[in-house]
């Protein structure tokens, strides 16, 4: 495959509560950012990824055309998935070798609704959704199925909700307390915070990729995989698609220093660790992860961009990505990332 | 680049509602008559690539996700594409890409809309607090570009009934169209009501249940079956606030159509393409695309309408399935044109075939006439 990496990656500072900017808004600052570490102003493809009915609204899209000021028009597709299938798509798209720069970009308010019974509606509507099955319900069904030690999961929350802390995109939330269940065996903090924000990532293809960053972050694979939709069909301890997507992206021929996982509960990130099988040295989402900012829709691009940008600021030699779509993990896709010229 | 081919088409019957199969069923039927086509299984297929317009149209927020057992997606990679009407071309464009890129040896894209699970019109009404809506649906926002088309160009009032009673003759012999209507002439057009000055009942699209399917294939990965080559492919996008945007004869469009002939060496479309599909939802939408896409000079698209040109016995046929004016289930229309101009290159358009048709454009536009996708088929191998 063509070499492509990540040469640029910015964010918002995520909010917990509707801040008033549209959706436009949010994306204009970390397109900005992006503009100015490359120095480009026009991409030869340009893909995003966001949901209408976080809006609540058709073509959520739409409007944010007028944010990136496309004129003259742009190469431009939309995928209604996490951003980070937006990358996968300018990715695909580097390969043709006629265009050498993409522009990723993701963004989500979750804020405006209830998104626990938004995500309901993701569910097949005739067989499951009537059941009245919410997003934490179906997760608190894997939660039992992985049968995780509550030690090792108030120890997820505590290092993640640290880690954000440290991060000024992330949220600002408090160490895990307290004993009441928000679905057993879930409890209120391990579940991912209701957040607002955007991100954006540049790639660039060879040569160019090099003359636009000192150290780009190459994807020396990336894929993905679905696997059946209802849980019943799943074991829902393991996850086969995410171990088979990380088997296609070449993870386990090096060990990495970092893996970045969209995990929006705190038993996912047991279940996606033992998938991408993680070697316990590697540090697992060192920017707080989705469970200190999970800005649907661009939460799995930011894993992304946040294991670039250990590769890029050398702190990294190879980095892991995840991201995840679906109930229960249902839809998982793993990027590879290494330095070097 | 890779070379790609359409090596199978799947459609469903398209009517207003398919009450006999859930969502699942229909875009499963497509796939399995495309699959058929191309003389292949579900395990023949490497990734999946699935459109469809607002998810409000059915109510199922992002429905791949329950769609991928019914597709065979299962341990698969899929995507969903969503760029508001144009969706049905950027699916097959994305699906495409993946076998151009090397990525994948054999796609299978659909797209689909079962519009009868609500009501697209008011899908479409729907705004964002504090932006209040002046138009009702599609056809309240496109009737006032129309009324500039005509200021413009000078074009007779008839010219819209010539191109709804056309293409409705033309879906007579199309045994999925939607809107069959026998007997159709200008008289019955001009005897509907008006809906959004100038477009009457009968120059608009209906609103369909169906699904469009196709086989996309490396070079290396072509079955038995007869493959429509992607000479060209493009998208283009603008937005949709900007001032001084041309919304009659939109940059975009013009500006895809440009990249999508340089690609496929077509220096005068009307000369060197056989037959098109262009996404028609609006009769005015013929004469106004045929300038866009450069069959036509500015202000004349209306003459070529008018002299017959387009006809299916015309010199370039536009839209011999009967086209979206016939059958509109949303996101399925403009993959229906990109399979429908596959089907022509591969001399498999049954009733509404063009004789001898080597070269074919694919279209579809969507949003306030700001997202393009096209693409450009043939029988020869590039």
């Amino acid at each position: 495959m063509r070499e492509v990496a990540v040469v640029a990656f910015a964010q918002t500072r995520h909010s917990a509560v509707d801040e008033g900017r549209s959706e436009p808004e949010m994306i204009l600052g970390p397109l900005e950012e992006v503009r100015r570490a490359t120095g480009l102003r026009r991409f030869g493809f340009t893909c995003s990824g966001s949901c209408d009915y976080l809006a609540g609204a058709p073509f959520s899209f739409v409007s944010a055309l007028d944010a990136l000021g496309a004129w003259p028009p742009i190469s431009e597709s939309h995928v209604e998935m996490d951003a980070a299938w937006a990358l996968y798509e300018a990715w695909a798209r580097l390969q043709h070798g006629d265009v050498d720069s993409a522009l990723v970009y993701g963004f989500g308010k979750s804020s405006q609704g209830d998104l626990r019974e938004i995500m309901t509606l993701q569910l097949d509507p005739y067989y499951l959704a009537p059941l009245g099955l919410d997003q934490v319900s179906l997760a608190a069904l894997q939660a039992s199925a992985v049968a995780a030690d509550r030690a090792e999961l108030d120890e997820i929350v505590r290092r993640s909700r640290a880690a954000g802390r440290a991060n000024p995109h992330a949220l600002d939330l408090p160490d895990p307390e307290g004993e009441e269940f928000e679905v057993a065996p879930l409890r209120p903090y391990d579940i991912a915070p209701i957040t607002d924000g955007a991100a954006a990532v540049v790639l660039a293809a060879g040569d160019l990729a090099r003359e636009l960053c000192e150290r780009p972050a190459w994807i020396k694979g990336v894929a993905h995989r679905i696997e059946p939709h209802y849980p019943g069909m799943r074991d829902l301890a393991r996850s086969a698609s995410a171990a088979e997507a990380a088997r296609a992206a070449g993870a386990g021929k090096g060990r990495p220093d970092v893996a970045e996982l969209h995990a929006q509960f705190s038993h996912e990130e047991i279940v996606l660790r033992r998938a991408l099988d993680i070697p316990a040295a590697t540090a697992v989402n060192p920017s707080g992860g989705p469970l200190a900012a999970n800005p649907v829709m661009a939460t799995g691009l930011i894993r992304i961009g946040e294991a670039a940008r250990h590769v890029m600021e050398g702190r990294a030699g190879r980095a892991v990505a995840h991201a995840a779509g679906g109930p229960c993990l249902q839809h998982n896709l793993v990027a590879v990332l290494e330095g070097g010229r | 680049m890779n070379r790609c081919a359409v090596i199978g088409v799947g459609q469903t019957r398209y009517t207003t509602r398919r009450r006999d199969v859930s969502l699942a069923g229909l875009v499963r039927e497509a796939a399995l008559r495309a699959l058929e086509d191309a003389g292949l299984t579900w395990k023949d297929i490497d990734a999946v690539v699935i459109g469809k317009a607002p998810d409000l149209f059915e109510g199922v927020m992002m429905p791949e996700a329950y769609l991928a057992d019914a597709l065979g997606a299962a341990g698969k990679p899929m995507m969903r594409v969503h760029t508001a009407g144009s969706v049905g071309g950027s699916t097959a464009l994305a699906g495409a890409s993946l076998v151009q890129g090397g990525v994948h040896g054999r796609v299978l894209t659909v797209a689909f809309e079962k519009q009868s699970e609500s009501n697209a019109t008011w899908a479409l009404s729907t705004h964002l607090p504090f932006s209040a809506s002046l138009v009702v649906g599609a056809g309240g926002y496109f009737a006032p570009h129309i009324r500039e088309y005509i200021r413009r160009s000078g074009a007779p009032d008839h010219v819209g009934t010539l191109v709804a009673v056309k293409d409705r003759r033309n879906a007579l012999r199309n045994p999925y169209a939607h809107l069959r209507i026998p007997g159709i002439d200008r008289a019955m057009v001009e005897a509907t009501p008006m809906l959004w000055e100038p477009i009457r009942y009968l120059e608009t699209c209906p609103s369909s249940d169906g699904a469009c399917a196709m086989v996309l294939a490396a070079e290396d990965r072509l079955t038995g079956s007869v493959p429509a080559w992607v000479l060209g492919a493009a998208m283009r996008s603008e937005p949709i606030f900007r001032a001084g945007r041309d919304t009659v004869n939109p940059r975009g469009g013009r500006d895809c159509a440009a990249d999508v002939y340089r690609q496929a060496g077509i220096t005068d479309p009307r000369r060197e393409i056989d037959v098109a599909e262009v996404y028609v939802p609006f009769s005015w939408y013929e004469p106004m695309w045929l300038e866009n896409l450069g069959f036509a000079p500015e202000g004349e698209g209306w003459k070529l309408t008018e002299s017959g040109a387009t006809a299916l016995d015309g010199d370039i046929p536009w839209n011999a399935s009967g086209g979206v004016l016939s059958s509109n289930p949303i996101g399925a229309s403009g993959m229906i044109r990109f399979a429908e101009a596959a089907l022509q290159v591969r001399g498999m358009a049954g009733e509404h075939q063009v004789d001898g048709a080597r070269r074919a454009l694919g279209h579809a536009y969507g949003g306030g006439a700001q997202f393009f996708a096209m693409w450009m088929v043939g029988s020869d191998r590039p």
